[in-house]
Protein backbone atom coordinates (compact mmCIF):
# COMPACT_ATOMS: atom_id res chain seq x y z
CA UNK A 1 0.00 0.00 0.00
CA UNK A 2 1.11 3.51 -0.87
CA UNK A 3 0.06 6.67 0.50
CA UNK A 4 -0.09 9.96 -1.97
CA UNK A 5 -1.23 13.22 -0.56
CA UNK A 6 -3.36 15.77 -2.91
CA UNK A 7 -1.07 18.18 -1.77
CA UNK A 8 1.87 16.88 -3.66
CA UNK A 9 -0.21 16.26 -6.36
CA UNK A 10 -1.69 19.44 -6.95
CA UNK A 11 1.85 20.86 -6.25
CA UNK A 12 2.98 18.69 -9.56
CA UNK A 13 -0.48 19.53 -11.71
CA UNK A 14 0.64 22.95 -11.47
CA UNK A 15 3.80 22.43 -12.63
CA UNK A 16 3.32 20.11 -15.33
CA UNK A 17 0.86 22.46 -17.05
CA UNK A 18 3.42 25.00 -16.82
CA UNK A 19 6.22 22.54 -18.07
CA UNK A 20 4.01 21.15 -21.09
CA UNK A 21 3.07 24.92 -22.58
CA UNK A 22 6.53 25.98 -22.59
CA UNK A 23 8.66 23.09 -23.62
CA UNK A 24 8.03 20.36 -25.99
CA UNK A 25 9.11 16.84 -26.13
CA UNK A 26 12.31 15.71 -27.75
CA UNK A 27 10.70 13.82 -30.15
CA UNK A 28 8.41 16.24 -31.59
CA UNK A 29 11.57 18.70 -31.48
CA UNK A 30 13.64 16.54 -33.10
CA UNK A 31 11.06 15.31 -35.93
CA UNK A 32 10.54 19.29 -36.67
CA UNK A 33 14.46 20.05 -37.07
CA UNK A 34 14.87 17.03 -39.30
CA UNK A 35 11.61 17.79 -41.28
CA UNK A 36 13.34 22.04 -41.93
CA UNK A 37 16.19 19.52 -43.48
CA UNK A 38 14.29 17.78 -45.82
CA UNK A 39 11.73 19.74 -46.67
CA UNK A 40 11.48 20.89 -50.58
CA UNK A 41 9.32 23.90 -50.23
CA UNK A 42 11.16 27.17 -50.24
CA UNK A 43 8.36 28.66 -47.60
CA UNK A 44 8.07 25.36 -46.17
CA UNK A 45 11.22 25.04 -44.92
CA UNK A 46 11.19 28.80 -43.90
CA UNK A 47 7.98 28.40 -41.29
CA UNK A 48 9.77 25.00 -39.94
CA UNK A 49 12.68 27.15 -39.19
CA UNK A 50 10.49 29.66 -37.51
CA UNK A 51 8.39 26.88 -35.75
CA UNK A 52 12.26 26.02 -34.15
CA UNK A 53 13.16 29.36 -33.55
CA UNK A 54 9.46 29.72 -31.48
CA UNK A 55 10.37 26.95 -29.63
CA UNK A 56 13.82 28.33 -28.62
CA UNK A 57 11.72 31.96 -27.83
CA UNK A 58 9.55 30.01 -25.42
CA UNK A 59 11.49 28.34 -23.47
CA UNK A 60 13.98 31.04 -22.60
CA UNK A 61 11.72 33.59 -22.60
CA UNK A 62 8.85 31.27 -20.89
CA UNK A 63 6.02 32.35 -23.76
CA UNK A 64 3.69 29.66 -24.07
CA UNK A 65 4.47 27.67 -27.35
CA UNK A 66 1.00 28.62 -28.51
CA UNK A 67 -1.51 30.94 -26.90
CA UNK A 68 -3.73 28.26 -27.31
CA UNK A 69 -2.73 26.99 -23.67
CA UNK A 70 -5.69 24.23 -24.29
CA UNK A 71 -8.24 22.46 -22.16
CA UNK A 72 -6.28 20.53 -20.03
CA UNK A 73 -6.35 16.71 -20.40
CA UNK A 74 -5.13 13.89 -18.40
CA UNK A 75 -4.75 9.88 -18.43
CA UNK A 76 -4.43 8.81 -15.00
CA UNK A 77 -3.49 5.40 -13.97
CA UNK A 78 -3.78 4.37 -10.85
CA UNK A 79 -3.03 0.99 -8.28
CA UNK A 80 -5.65 -0.25 -6.64
CA UNK A 81 -3.23 -0.29 -3.55
CA UNK A 82 -2.68 3.51 -3.74
CA UNK A 83 -4.38 5.03 -0.79
CA UNK A 84 -5.32 9.20 -1.96
CA UNK A 85 -5.36 10.61 1.35
CA UNK A 86 -6.40 14.61 2.05
CA UNK A 87 -9.08 15.07 -0.11
CA UNK A 88 -10.52 13.94 -3.86
CA UNK A 89 -7.97 13.31 -6.61
CA UNK A 90 -9.91 15.20 -9.02
CA UNK A 91 -10.39 18.24 -6.64
CA UNK A 92 -6.50 18.20 -6.36
CA UNK A 93 -6.43 17.74 -10.23
CA UNK A 94 -8.38 20.87 -10.50
CA UNK A 95 -6.78 22.63 -8.26
CA UNK A 96 -3.44 21.80 -9.80
CA UNK A 97 -4.37 23.45 -13.29
CA UNK A 98 -6.34 26.42 -11.63
CA UNK A 99 -2.97 27.34 -10.28
CA UNK A 100 -1.05 26.32 -12.94
CA UNK A 101 -3.16 28.09 -15.42
CA UNK A 102 -3.27 31.22 -13.20
CA UNK A 103 0.59 31.07 -11.94
CA UNK A 104 1.71 30.43 -15.08
CA UNK A 105 0.63 33.13 -17.71
CA UNK A 106 -1.24 30.38 -19.27
CA UNK A 107 -4.37 31.53 -21.50
CA UNK A 108 -7.77 30.64 -20.02
CA UNK A 109 -10.08 28.70 -22.27
CA UNK A 110 -12.34 26.94 -21.11
CA UNK A 111 -16.42 28.07 -20.68
CA UNK A 112 -18.81 26.10 -18.28
CA UNK A 113 -21.51 26.00 -20.06
CA UNK A 114 -21.16 24.99 -23.56
CA UNK A 115 -24.28 26.98 -24.86
CA UNK A 116 -23.95 29.66 -22.55
CA UNK A 117 -20.34 30.01 -22.67
CA UNK A 118 -19.20 32.15 -19.86
CA UNK A 119 -15.53 31.74 -19.80
CA UNK A 120 -14.69 29.85 -15.77
CA UNK A 121 -11.42 32.31 -15.65
CA UNK A 122 -9.04 29.19 -14.68
CA UNK A 123 -9.50 26.93 -17.23
CA UNK A 124 -10.78 24.63 -15.05
CA UNK A 125 -12.26 21.72 -15.00
CA UNK A 126 -9.98 19.47 -16.58
CA UNK A 127 -10.83 16.39 -18.68
CA UNK A 128 -10.15 13.69 -16.53
CA UNK A 129 -9.66 9.80 -18.18
CA UNK A 130 -8.73 7.28 -15.27
CA UNK A 131 -7.50 3.38 -15.30
CA UNK A 132 -7.29 1.21 -12.57
CA UNK A 133 -4.64 -1.42 -12.37
CA UNK A 134 -2.96 -3.53 -10.46
CA UNK A 135 0.17 -2.62 -8.11
CA UNK A 136 0.62 0.43 -5.81
CA UNK A 137 1.91 3.14 -8.96
CA UNK A 138 0.64 6.19 -9.31
CA UNK A 139 0.60 7.86 -13.08
CA UNK A 140 -0.05 11.51 -14.27
CA UNK A 141 0.14 12.31 -17.80
CA UNK A 142 -1.35 16.13 -19.15
CA UNK A 143 -2.04 16.36 -22.68
CA UNK A 144 -3.67 20.12 -22.99
CA UNK A 145 -5.04 19.99 -26.28
CA UNK A 146 -5.59 23.26 -28.41
CA UNK A 147 -8.86 23.50 -30.08
CA UNK A 148 -7.73 24.67 -34.05
CA UNK A 149 -6.37 20.92 -34.22
CA UNK A 150 -9.23 19.59 -31.94
CA UNK A 151 -11.83 21.13 -33.96
CA UNK A 152 -10.89 18.91 -37.04
CA UNK A 153 -11.05 15.69 -35.67
CA UNK A 154 -13.49 12.86 -36.80
CA UNK A 155 -14.96 9.45 -35.93
CA UNK A 156 -15.99 7.14 -38.64
CA UNK A 157 -18.15 3.84 -37.86
CA UNK A 158 -16.76 1.85 -40.76
CA UNK A 159 -18.25 -1.69 -42.10
CA UNK A 160 -15.74 -4.56 -41.07
CA UNK A 161 -15.79 -5.27 -44.79
CA UNK A 162 -14.57 -1.68 -44.99
CA UNK A 163 -11.27 -3.38 -43.34
CA UNK A 164 -8.04 -1.63 -44.09
CA UNK A 165 -8.41 0.22 -47.04
CA UNK A 166 -11.28 2.17 -45.08
CA UNK A 167 -9.08 2.99 -42.57
CA UNK A 168 -6.54 4.61 -44.66
CA UNK A 169 -9.46 6.28 -46.19
CA UNK A 170 -10.78 7.70 -43.75
CA UNK A 171 -7.18 9.21 -42.08
CA UNK A 172 -7.01 11.07 -45.26
CA UNK A 173 -10.06 12.16 -45.34
CA UNK A 174 -9.88 13.72 -41.82
CA UNK A 175 -6.39 15.13 -42.85
CA UNK A 176 -7.34 16.64 -46.12
CA UNK A 177 -10.13 18.11 -44.47
CA UNK A 178 -8.53 19.57 -41.99
CA UNK A 179 -5.18 20.93 -44.08
CA UNK A 180 -4.43 24.53 -43.33
CA UNK A 181 -6.61 24.85 -39.37
CA UNK A 182 -5.21 22.06 -38.02
CA UNK A 183 -1.78 23.96 -38.22
CA UNK A 184 0.48 21.30 -40.03
CA UNK A 185 3.02 19.81 -39.53
CA UNK A 186 0.55 17.68 -37.66
CA UNK A 187 0.69 15.10 -35.09
CA UNK A 188 -2.25 12.50 -35.89
CA UNK A 189 -3.79 9.75 -33.14
CA UNK A 190 -5.43 6.74 -34.38
CA UNK A 191 -8.03 4.50 -32.41
CA UNK A 192 -9.01 1.10 -33.99
CA UNK A 193 -11.53 -0.52 -32.63
CA UNK A 194 -13.68 -0.82 -29.50
CA UNK A 195 -17.11 1.26 -29.44
CA UNK A 196 -18.08 4.72 -30.46
CA UNK A 197 -16.09 6.46 -26.83
CA UNK A 198 -13.48 3.49 -26.94
CA UNK A 199 -11.78 4.64 -30.22
CA UNK A 200 -11.70 8.02 -29.70
CA UNK A 201 -10.01 7.50 -26.13
CA UNK A 202 -7.63 5.53 -27.76
CA UNK A 203 -7.06 8.59 -30.44
CA UNK A 204 -6.18 10.46 -27.63
CA UNK A 205 -4.13 8.22 -26.04
CA UNK A 206 -2.09 7.58 -29.34
CA UNK A 207 -0.96 11.23 -29.25
CA UNK A 208 0.63 10.76 -26.00
CA UNK A 209 2.87 8.39 -27.42
CA UNK A 210 6.25 9.34 -28.50
CA UNK A 211 6.31 9.49 -32.08
CA UNK A 212 9.71 8.26 -32.63
CA UNK A 213 8.25 4.91 -31.39
CA UNK A 214 6.00 2.36 -33.36
CA UNK A 215 3.29 -0.04 -32.73
CA UNK A 216 4.19 -3.32 -30.85
CA UNK A 217 1.62 -4.94 -33.13
CA UNK A 218 3.92 -5.56 -36.68
CA UNK A 219 0.63 -4.98 -39.27
CA UNK A 220 -0.46 -1.84 -37.30
CA UNK A 221 3.47 -0.80 -36.99
CA UNK A 222 3.42 -1.11 -40.76
CA UNK A 223 0.37 0.55 -41.55
CA UNK A 224 1.40 3.74 -39.24
CA UNK A 225 4.43 4.06 -41.85
CA UNK A 226 1.93 3.62 -44.87
CA UNK A 227 0.17 5.84 -43.36
CA UNK A 228 2.40 8.75 -42.49
CA UNK A 229 3.97 8.35 -46.35
CA UNK A 230 0.45 8.90 -47.72
CA UNK A 231 -0.40 12.17 -45.62
CA UNK A 232 2.96 13.45 -46.72
CA UNK A 233 2.24 12.88 -50.15
CA UNK A 234 -0.62 15.49 -49.92
CA UNK A 235 1.56 18.40 -50.55
CA UNK A 236 -0.38 20.32 -47.36
CA UNK A 237 3.12 21.01 -45.79
CA UNK A 238 4.12 23.48 -42.78
CA UNK A 239 1.18 25.46 -42.29
CA UNK A 240 -1.10 24.34 -45.31
CA UNK A 241 0.83 26.77 -47.55
CA UNK A 242 2.52 23.69 -49.83
CA UNK A 243 5.23 21.04 -48.85
CA UNK A 244 6.10 17.73 -47.76
CA UNK A 245 5.45 17.72 -44.06
CA UNK A 246 2.00 17.65 -43.69
CA UNK A 247 2.57 15.17 -40.43
CA UNK A 248 5.71 14.65 -38.26
CA UNK A 249 3.60 11.85 -37.11
CA UNK A 250 0.85 9.14 -36.79
CA UNK A 251 0.55 6.69 -33.84
CA UNK A 252 -2.05 3.87 -34.12
CA UNK A 253 -3.94 2.63 -31.09
CA UNK A 254 -6.00 -0.58 -31.23
CA UNK A 255 -8.78 -2.68 -29.04
CA UNK A 256 -10.97 -5.53 -29.71
CA UNK A 257 -14.50 -4.84 -31.24
CA UNK A 258 -17.71 -5.73 -32.08
CA UNK A 259 -18.59 -8.46 -34.98
CA UNK A 260 -20.78 -5.78 -37.22
CA UNK A 261 -17.92 -2.61 -36.50
CA UNK A 262 -14.89 -0.69 -37.15
CA UNK A 263 -15.06 1.86 -35.24
CA UNK A 264 -12.01 4.89 -36.44
CA UNK A 265 -11.50 7.92 -34.75
CA UNK A 266 -8.81 10.16 -35.86
CA UNK A 267 -7.62 12.51 -33.58
CA UNK A 268 -5.87 15.69 -34.88
CA UNK A 269 -3.24 17.34 -32.87
CA UNK A 270 -0.49 20.25 -34.26
CA UNK A 271 3.02 20.25 -34.01
CA UNK A 272 2.84 21.60 -30.43
CA UNK A 273 1.86 17.98 -29.42
CA UNK A 274 2.26 18.48 -25.69
CA UNK A 275 2.61 16.16 -22.55
CA UNK A 276 4.45 15.93 -19.14
CA UNK A 277 4.43 13.14 -17.36
CA UNK A 278 4.72 12.54 -13.32
CA UNK A 279 4.89 9.23 -10.92
CA UNK A 280 4.47 8.33 -7.55
CA UNK B 1 7.53 38.47 -53.08
CA UNK B 2 8.64 39.85 -49.56
CA UNK B 3 7.03 43.00 -49.19
CA UNK B 4 6.94 45.70 -46.11
CA UNK B 5 3.71 47.14 -45.56
CA UNK B 6 1.60 49.39 -43.34
CA UNK B 7 -1.40 49.33 -41.59
CA UNK B 8 -3.96 50.83 -41.47
CA UNK B 9 -3.89 49.74 -45.13
CA UNK B 10 -4.59 51.83 -48.49
CA UNK B 11 -6.36 50.63 -51.66
CA UNK B 12 -2.99 51.04 -53.44
CA UNK B 13 -1.36 48.62 -51.21
CA UNK B 14 -4.09 46.06 -51.00
CA UNK B 15 -4.35 46.50 -55.10
CA UNK B 16 -0.20 45.18 -55.19
CA UNK B 17 -0.51 41.74 -52.85
CA UNK B 18 -0.79 38.85 -54.10
CA UNK B 19 -1.21 35.20 -52.92
CA UNK B 20 1.82 33.66 -51.82
CA UNK B 21 3.48 36.98 -50.85
CA UNK B 22 5.24 37.61 -47.44
CA UNK B 23 4.28 40.72 -45.37
CA UNK B 24 5.85 42.19 -42.75
CA UNK B 25 3.33 44.50 -41.15
CA UNK B 26 4.10 47.87 -39.53
CA UNK B 27 1.33 49.92 -37.75
CA UNK B 28 -1.97 49.72 -35.74
CA UNK B 29 -3.69 46.19 -35.72
CA UNK B 30 -7.04 45.53 -33.85
CA UNK B 31 -7.65 41.82 -32.10
CA UNK B 32 -10.85 40.05 -32.02
CA UNK B 33 -12.33 36.59 -32.40
CA UNK B 34 -15.49 34.18 -31.65
CA UNK B 35 -16.90 36.40 -28.83
CA UNK B 36 -15.74 39.84 -29.79
CA UNK B 37 -17.35 38.85 -33.42
CA UNK B 38 -20.60 38.15 -31.78
CA UNK B 39 -20.79 40.95 -29.84
CA UNK B 40 -20.03 43.37 -32.89
CA UNK B 41 -22.74 41.98 -34.68
CA UNK B 42 -25.20 42.11 -31.94
CA UNK B 43 -24.46 45.97 -31.96
CA UNK B 44 -24.46 46.37 -35.23
CA UNK B 45 -28.18 45.05 -35.51
CA UNK B 46 -28.89 47.13 -32.88
CA UNK B 47 -27.65 50.22 -34.60
CA UNK B 48 -24.67 50.84 -32.04
CA UNK B 49 -21.54 51.81 -32.95
CA UNK B 50 -18.24 49.31 -33.49
CA UNK B 51 -15.50 49.88 -30.59
CA UNK B 52 -13.51 50.89 -33.16
CA UNK B 53 -13.52 52.02 -36.67
CA UNK B 54 -12.71 48.86 -38.81
CA UNK B 55 -12.63 51.23 -42.15
CA UNK B 56 -8.96 50.57 -43.98
CA UNK B 57 -8.30 48.37 -40.70
CA UNK B 58 -6.71 45.03 -40.24
CA UNK B 59 -8.50 42.46 -37.60
CA UNK B 60 -6.28 40.12 -36.02
CA UNK B 61 -7.95 36.76 -34.95
CA UNK B 62 -5.90 36.70 -31.80
CA UNK B 63 -6.92 35.70 -27.96
CA UNK B 64 -3.07 36.04 -25.99
CA UNK B 65 -2.42 34.37 -23.26
CA UNK B 66 -1.71 37.15 -20.44
CA UNK B 67 1.48 38.78 -20.00
CA UNK B 68 4.20 38.32 -17.58
CA UNK B 69 5.29 41.04 -15.44
CA UNK B 70 6.58 43.91 -17.54
CA UNK B 71 5.58 42.16 -20.99
CA UNK B 72 3.43 43.74 -23.55
CA UNK B 73 1.72 40.87 -24.29
CA UNK B 74 1.58 36.93 -24.00
CA UNK B 75 1.68 34.36 -26.56
CA UNK B 76 -0.02 35.97 -29.69
CA UNK B 77 -0.19 33.60 -32.72
CA UNK B 78 -3.56 33.22 -35.13
CA UNK B 79 -7.29 31.31 -34.63
CA UNK B 80 -8.64 29.90 -37.10
CA UNK B 81 -10.23 32.03 -39.43
CA UNK B 82 -13.42 30.17 -40.39
CA UNK B 83 -15.00 30.45 -37.25
CA UNK B 84 -15.84 34.08 -37.86
CA UNK B 85 -16.78 33.67 -41.47
CA UNK B 86 -20.41 34.54 -40.38
CA UNK B 87 -19.82 37.59 -39.32
CA UNK B 88 -17.01 38.86 -42.00
CA UNK B 89 -18.94 39.89 -45.20
CA UNK B 90 -20.47 42.46 -43.12
CA UNK B 91 -17.57 43.75 -41.93
CA UNK B 92 -15.54 44.31 -44.94
CA UNK B 93 -18.75 45.61 -46.70
CA UNK B 94 -18.05 48.23 -44.20
CA UNK B 95 -14.82 49.05 -45.05
CA UNK B 96 -12.50 46.43 -43.20
CA UNK B 97 -9.65 45.87 -45.63
CA UNK B 98 -7.64 42.80 -43.89
CA UNK B 99 -7.52 40.17 -41.78
CA UNK B 100 -4.79 37.98 -40.08
CA UNK B 101 -5.80 34.73 -39.29
CA UNK B 102 -5.21 30.79 -40.38
CA UNK B 103 -7.19 28.38 -42.45
CA UNK B 104 -9.58 28.11 -44.90
CA UNK B 105 -12.30 30.80 -45.56
CA UNK B 106 -15.90 30.67 -46.51
CA UNK B 107 -16.58 31.33 -50.61
CA UNK B 108 -19.20 33.67 -48.97
CA UNK B 109 -15.96 35.39 -47.37
CA UNK B 110 -13.53 34.78 -50.71
CA UNK B 111 -16.65 37.04 -52.51
CA UNK B 112 -16.88 39.51 -49.94
CA UNK B 113 -13.03 40.07 -49.90
CA UNK B 114 -13.42 41.09 -53.72
CA UNK B 115 -16.36 42.76 -53.72
CA UNK B 116 -14.48 45.67 -51.43
CA UNK B 117 -10.81 44.72 -52.54
CA UNK B 118 -9.53 43.58 -49.05
CA UNK B 119 -7.04 40.76 -48.45
CA UNK B 120 -6.41 37.87 -45.82
CA UNK B 121 -3.33 37.36 -44.45
CA UNK B 122 -2.01 34.16 -42.36
CA UNK B 123 0.44 34.34 -39.72
CA UNK B 124 1.91 31.15 -38.75
CA UNK B 125 -0.32 28.86 -36.56
CA UNK B 126 1.33 27.54 -33.52
CA UNK B 127 4.59 30.34 -33.51
CA UNK B 128 2.54 32.70 -30.68
CA UNK B 129 6.34 32.85 -28.83
CA UNK B 130 7.76 34.20 -31.95
CA UNK B 131 5.17 36.34 -33.10
CA UNK B 132 4.66 38.04 -30.10
CA UNK B 133 7.99 39.86 -30.32
CA UNK B 134 6.33 41.81 -33.22
CA UNK B 135 3.76 43.64 -30.65
CA UNK B 136 5.34 46.23 -29.42
CA UNK B 137 2.41 47.96 -27.54
CA UNK B 138 -1.21 46.35 -26.37
CA UNK B 139 -4.31 48.13 -25.03
CA UNK B 140 -7.82 46.82 -24.64
CA UNK B 141 -10.08 48.73 -25.89
CA UNK B 142 -13.42 46.97 -25.61
CA UNK B 143 -15.39 43.89 -24.05
CA UNK B 144 -12.45 43.71 -20.98
CA UNK B 145 -15.12 41.06 -19.49
CA UNK B 146 -14.21 38.71 -21.73
CA UNK B 147 -10.74 38.27 -20.70
CA UNK B 148 -8.38 36.86 -24.06
CA UNK B 149 -11.00 37.27 -26.12
CA UNK B 150 -11.55 40.99 -25.59
CA UNK B 151 -10.90 44.02 -28.44
CA UNK B 152 -6.83 44.98 -28.15
CA UNK B 153 -5.37 47.77 -30.13
CA UNK B 154 -1.97 46.19 -30.83
CA UNK B 155 0.61 48.37 -32.06
CA UNK B 156 3.45 45.80 -34.25
CA UNK B 157 6.70 45.96 -36.55
CA UNK B 158 7.17 43.91 -38.94
CA UNK B 159 4.53 40.81 -38.28
CA UNK B 160 5.07 38.12 -40.60
CA UNK B 161 2.67 37.15 -42.17
CA UNK B 162 2.02 35.63 -46.04
CA UNK B 163 -0.91 36.50 -48.53
CA UNK B 164 -3.63 33.71 -48.51
CA UNK B 165 -6.44 35.68 -50.42
CA UNK B 166 -5.97 38.78 -52.65
CA UNK B 167 -7.90 40.99 -53.80
CA UNK B 168 -8.40 39.40 -56.79
CA UNK B 169 -9.71 36.10 -55.09
CA UNK B 170 -6.60 33.99 -55.97
CA UNK B 171 -6.26 31.38 -52.76
CA UNK B 172 -3.25 30.07 -52.03
CA UNK B 173 -4.32 26.98 -50.02
CA UNK B 174 -6.20 25.79 -53.07
CA UNK B 175 -3.22 25.84 -55.23
CA UNK B 176 -0.10 25.22 -52.73
CA UNK B 177 -1.14 21.57 -52.07
CA UNK B 178 -1.11 20.37 -55.69
CA UNK B 179 2.72 21.59 -56.35
CA UNK B 180 4.18 18.87 -53.62
CA UNK B 181 1.24 16.29 -53.59
CA UNK B 182 2.84 13.13 -54.93
CA UNK B 183 0.71 9.58 -56.01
Amino acid sequence: MKTVNVKDITDAVRDMCIEATHYLTSDIRDALIESSQNEESELGTKILRQLKDNLDIAGSDMIPICQDTGMAVFFVTIGQEVHIEGGSLTDAINEGVRRGYTEGYLRKSVVGDPLIRENTKDNTPAVIHYDIVPGDGLKIVIAPKGFGSENTSRIFMLKPADGVEGVKKAVLTAVKEAGPNACPPMVIGVGIGGTFEKCAMLAKKALTRPINTSSDIPHIAALEDELLTLINNTGIGPAGLGGRTTALGINIETYPTHIAGLPVAVNICCHVNRHSVREF
Amino acid sequence: MDLHIHSPLDEDTVRKLHAGDMVYITGTVYTARDAAHKRMDEALDEGKELPFDVRNNIIYYLGPTPPRENRVIGSAGPTTSGRMDRYTPRLLSMGLKGMIGKGKRSPEVKQAIVDNKAVYFAAIGGAGALLSKAIVSSETIAYDDLGTEAIRKLEVVDLPAIVVIDSEGNDLYETAAGKFAKE
